[in-house]
């Protein structure tokens, strides 16, 4: 086993674009459920939303890319309203299975043969990023060092993809820091306490929702800006993965969502390249390469029910505060 | 069905004491106010007026709609017909929030404090005006800090006037029931309103805190504020209302000051029976018909009924 090389790729997931945009999904899932109590089980949707969103406009109408990302925030508010106006008035299991089904529906909606034209049906769409690559301030070569090694356009992508999460970081500090974040925490413990004090919790909770789904769909954008848009990929697979990064870190941190993505793709990579040398070796030639790519995914599970049970709070929460169930 | 020959008065009421009679100084008055569950009546209110500047209560045995009532009042529940108005303004369907916002403020039978928040926190989530509840202002902290300030100060005042001031980094989880009543409470002031609705105020406090749980009930009406509480707790009743009204089966069925309500014939055969020192909060209204007419018969099954 060529320990070199696996120890390596796992350490070049840690800053890697995929990252970057499951962090930055995870820290729209914090903001949902974390500090707002708005169970959202279809972050997947806002990511597909804001994918097809950037997508779309800069292969059909030639949008140059700065506007796509701007039709990726304007298309993941849309679909906030869509999801809140008729939910948020509910308690919030019903959001939660709203969410769901809405992801679905999108998934299925852009892989239909019928919009093949516009969405690329299941095949998915690809060269939207040409415009992206062309703003490319850096010039060709390799940038970084060690397992941080990048190509331009590379670099590029993680830099606009961390710039991104990093903004999001200090938007939520700053947000939740404020009279409006001590609202919206209120809300997540008792809705109905905070509507007797004299706020309308209804606006809040679709402020939360479209904030964090704004952050979904911008990190859709990120997801896809290095390789092509697949419709499969935004199953309700995807949210779980979310849902992982986000409670391995703490639902409620600042740091968690960021650490969580970085120890789910960590931990994805180090068990696949173990996996795969040990296959080379012969010691595990019972086992067929499909199924050494799911025993990754089964091992990402057992580490999420393992962190559920002795430290449910994740990894950077406050156990105390977990500890009291309201 | 009063004892009283003559018709009575009183210094509150504008005319003859009577069921929905005419308040002199009126702060809520409610008009064919009806609210159904299916088939089921829960509040048929002809006409009430709630006194201002006094402590009122509102008693009834269980199920009478008394809560109920209380919901519609504060925006909680939407009522079938009905409308009121709140220092003469309509507040009939009006959502709670802004309920809230015009002055009348609730506090909840059980309890809602808010858990993983500290004791201060709850308390500035009570203040109205902040203005870095908006989500763009609140970016800016220069726009809302002065406000903070102001706020954090008076929060700490009432958390010092409730005993809670040594509590106030704690989270309000860790609070006991009756810590989380007066806390409850203690947040509704920070909003400063006219009138305070408490439900049960009582319920799930032990008798060391009752005390002065009914002293900072009385301190709300020596500053000006009105009150108007739920309770089925007759000691409490009796010792700080200055105004009963009797609720059963939706209506209004008597009013007056505490010392006549609890003499009053009608009040008595629907609601306390021949047991109105007992704990009434319990008694269901089968159970007090049963009493009744077992005390009407005078011979009643031994052993059958509540001790």
């Amino acid at each position: 086993m060529d320990w070199g090389t696996i120890l390596s790729n796992a350490a070049g997931e840690l800053f890697s674009p995929v990252t970057a945009a499951y962090a930055l999904a995870a820290i729209g899932l914090s903001v949902h459920f974390g500090y707002s109590g708005l169970l959202n089980f279809g972050q997947a949707g806002f990511m597909a939303i804001g994918a097809y969103a950037f997508a779309i406009p800069v292969l059909s109408f030639g949008w140059p890319t700065g506007l796509a990302f701007l039709a990726a925030i304007v298309a993941s508010i849309v679909f906030a309203f869509i999801l809140g106006i008729p939910t948020l008035r509910l308690r919030a299991d019903y959001l939660a299975i709203v969410t769901i089904a809405a992801a679905e529906i999108v998934r299925y909606v852009v892989s239909t043969v019928g919009l093949t034209d516009v969405t690329g049906g299941s095949q998915g769409l690809n060269g939207y990023n040409r415009d992206f690559y062309s703003l490319n301030p850096f010039p060709d070569g390799r940038y970084g060092f060690g397992p941080w090694t990048y190509s331009a356009n590379e670099f590029w992508v993680v830099i606009v993809g961390w710039t991104l999460v990093i903004i999001a970081t200090v938007l939520v500090f700053l947000l939740m820091r404020s009279p409006w974040g001590r609202v919206v925490k209120g809300i997540r413990e008792d809705e109905d306490a905070v509507r007797s004090l004299g706020k309308n919790v209804y606006s809040y909770k679709m402020q939360a929702l479209i904030l964090g789904g704004v952050m979904g769909a911008l990190a859709g954008v990120i997801f896809i800006l290095p390789r092509s848009l697949q419709p499969a990929n935004y199953g309700t697979a995807l949210t779980f993965f979310v849902w992982t990064a986000l409670l391995l870190g703490g639902a409620a941190t600042l740091l968690g969502p960021i650490v969580g993505a970085m120890i789910f793709w960590v931990v994805l990579s180090l068990t696949g390249g173990i996996i795969n040398g040990l296959r080379d070796i012969g010691a595990l030639s019972f086992i067929t390469d499909g199924q050494a790519g799911q025993i990754r995914f089964i091992i990402v599970g057992l580490v999420l029910m393992i962190i559920v049970v002795f430290r449910p709070q994740g990894i950077f929460g406050n156990k105390k505060e977990l500890s009291f169930s309201v | 069905m009063s004892d009283t020959a003559v018709a009575p008065t009183h210094p509150l009421v504008d005319g003859i004491v009577e069921p929905g009679c005419k308040k002199v100084d009126p702060i809520v008055v409610a008009d064919g106010v009806t609210r159904q569950f299916g088939g089921l009546t829960a509040v048929d209110v002809q006409h009430v007026e709630i006194p201002r500047g006094a402590i009122t209560a509102l008693i009834g045995p269980n199920g009478a709609g008394k809560t109920t009532f209380f919901n519609l009042l504060t925006g909680f529940d939407k009522p079938n017909t009905g409308s009121w108005s709140f220092e003469g303004r309509d507040l009939a369907r009006v959502p709670a929030f802004k309920v809230a916002r015009s002055g009348m403020v609730r506090t909840f039978q059980l309890t809602k404090s808010l858990g993983r928040l500290s004791v201060l926190q709850n308390m500035l989530l009570g203040a109205r005006k902040q203005p870095g509840e908006n989500i763009f202002r609140a970016l800016v902290p220069g726009t809302w800090r002065g406000r903070e300030r102001d706020i954090t100060e008076r929060a700490e005042q009432l958390l010092a006037r409730f005993k809670l001031d040594a509590k106030k980094d704690d989270y309000a989880a860790s609070l006991s029931g009756g810590q989380r009543k007066l806390l409850e409470m203690a947040r509704a002031l920070m909003s400063e309103p006219t009138l305070v609705m408490l439900d049960e105020p009582m319920a799930g406090v032990n008798p060391a805190l009752t005390q002065s749980l009914l002293g900072h009930i009385k301190d709300l009406k020596n500053e000006g504020m009105s009150v108007l509480f739920v309770e089925h707790d007759m000691h409490m009743v009796r010792h700080i209302s200055d105004w009963v009204i009797v609720m059963a089966e939706g209506r209004i069925v008597a009013e007056g000051p505490p010392e006549t309500v609890m003499s009053d014939q009608a009040v008595i055969d629907a609601y306390l029976g021949a047991h109105h020192d007992t704990d009434l909060g319990d008694m269901t209204r089968a159970e007090a018909e049963r009493v009744h007419a077992d005390a009407a018969r005078e011979d009643g099954p031994d052993g059958e009924e509540r001790p």
